[in-house]
């Protein structure tokens, strides 16, 4: 029987400990902003398997190419960033749009909030944006970002990392994450990183060095993958 | 199978990264759209009732006749051009969001039955791990509200905190509380 129009198969609920939960003591800001009321599971309508769609019409070309800045290339380590966008079943998600942003290779942010005292790069703003292809693949190019101080607990660094904004095929797999670097000792000490309970789930936002993506002479690479929720049944063949 | 990636907070620079796509005004490229346009206003507030100055609320809504731009809703119900639905803003220094948009028409539940009209919310901010997700109701659905099989998984004392109050001909204000008695359900 093939699926009613107005009741799409739902999304799969987060894995035991997956997932961080709202209210985590060691990072300061949840204290005042995690709800502290009982949370509501809402059933899965066609408002929660629906959600914004977003064409390849979104991307221009070099969007996706932190490295072109005003007139000059920025100051740091090149990188290439690449992976595939899987939804829970191992399917890859294509179209699925994903923005990035990020610190310079000082460990500063070109927002006016951020008063760290490391230079601003003019070639560098530090935001991009692509979308995957059929297959699921996507690709930047960017500079490393540097580690940075923050005002969380005393001597509070946050180490090296990428922001990741995802939109799968519905509002309900909506994702923001963050992807961070292997060998990075600031990991033990950060509480926005640790926030994740289960070991091998927070050990995924780890990229991994990857040579097949390094070009020779010109850049390391690093392979990010990311995994959307996928659906919990699949209609009857 | 796979796990879904672990959620992490945006942070306190996301607008970097996330301005590309604000869009205030979800009629501005539907300019034959039927229906009435309204404003959405509303503040963003913490625990102790301070203004979130640095947030971002994102939209997600069905046209005026109910049907959302989505390959999953092939229900035989026009889409109106020019619509995506979709809406995101930055909060402002004092906490405040504002929509123009069009009132969503009733969409079927998981029980086939029209829920009330609605529009789905999403609040992305430093402190916030991962995202919260609710729903806005209209103060003038009383009739379809009281029916709504979400609103009815709520209890009575918070279910005010999903609905939006009047305020004037096709204004609504509504404010999103992250915290405390008036916290809104999430």
């Amino acid at each position: 029987m093939p699926p009613r129009s107005d009741r799409p198969a739902p999304y799969r609920r987060p894995y035991w400990n997956t997932q961080p939960d709202y209210r985590y003591d060691p990072y300061g800001s949840t204290q005042l902003r995690a709800p502290t009321q009982p949370l509501i599971a809402l059933p899965q309508s066609l408002s929660e398997v629906t959600g914004p769609t977003f064409g390849p019409e979104f991307v221009r070309a070099g969007d996706n190419d932190l490295t072109v800045g005003n007139g000059g290339e920025p100051i740091g380590e090149r990188m290439l960033v690449t992976g595939r966008v899987l939804d829970e079943n191992g399917r890859p998600v294509p179209n699925a749009l994903i923005e990035i942003w990020q610190a310079n290779a000082a460990g500063r942010y070109t927002h006016r909030r951020d008063q760290h005292d490391a230079p601003l790069d003019p070639h560098f703003s530090g935001e991009g944006r692509t979308i995957t292809d059929a297959n699921g693949h996507y690709q930047c190019k960017t500079i490393k970002p540097g580690a940075y101080p923050w005002r969380n607990h005393h001597n509070a660094w946050r180490p090296q990392h990428i922001h990741f904004s995802l939109f799968g095929n519905a509002y309900a797999t909506r994702l923001v994450t963050q992807m961070y670097f292997p060998g990075d000792p600031l990991l033990a000490y950060d509480p926005i990183f640790q926030c994740v309970p289960d070991e091998k789930a927070r050990n995924r936002l780890i990229a991994g060095f990857d040579w097949e993506t390094t070009s020779p002479e010109y850049a390391l690479g690093y392979r990010f993958d990311i995994v959307l929720r996928g659906r919990d049944a699949t209609p009857m063949e | 199978m796979l796990y879904a990636t672990a959620s992490q907070t945006v942070g306190p620079y996301l607008h970097i990264g996330l301005s590309g796509l604000n869009c205030a005004d979800l009629t501005a490229d539907a300019p034959e759209l039927a229906g009435q346009r309204i404003v959405i206003e509303g503040r963003v507030l913490d625990g102790r009732g301070e203004p979130v100055p640095d947030g971002m609320v994102e939209i997600w809504q069905a046209n005026p006749a109910g049907r959302y731009r989505h390959p999953d809703d092939a229900r035989d119900v026009p889409l109106a051009p020019g619509f995506t639905g979709f809406g995101r803003v930055p909060t402002e220094a004092d906490g405040a969001f504002r929509f123009v948009t069009v009132k969503p028409g009733a969409v079927p539940g998981i029980d086939g039955r029209p829920q009330a009209p609605h529009i789905m919310v999403s609040v992305f901010m430093r402190g916030l791990v991962k995202h919260v997700a609710t729903r806005m109701y209209f103060p003038d659905e009383g009739e379809a509200n009281s029916a709504d099989a979400v609103l009815s998984l709520v209890p009575a004392e918070r279910i005010g905190t999903l609905v939006a109050r009047s305020d004037g001909p096709q204004r609504y204000r509504w404010d999103i509380v992250l915290q405390g008695a008036a916290e809104t359900v999430f």
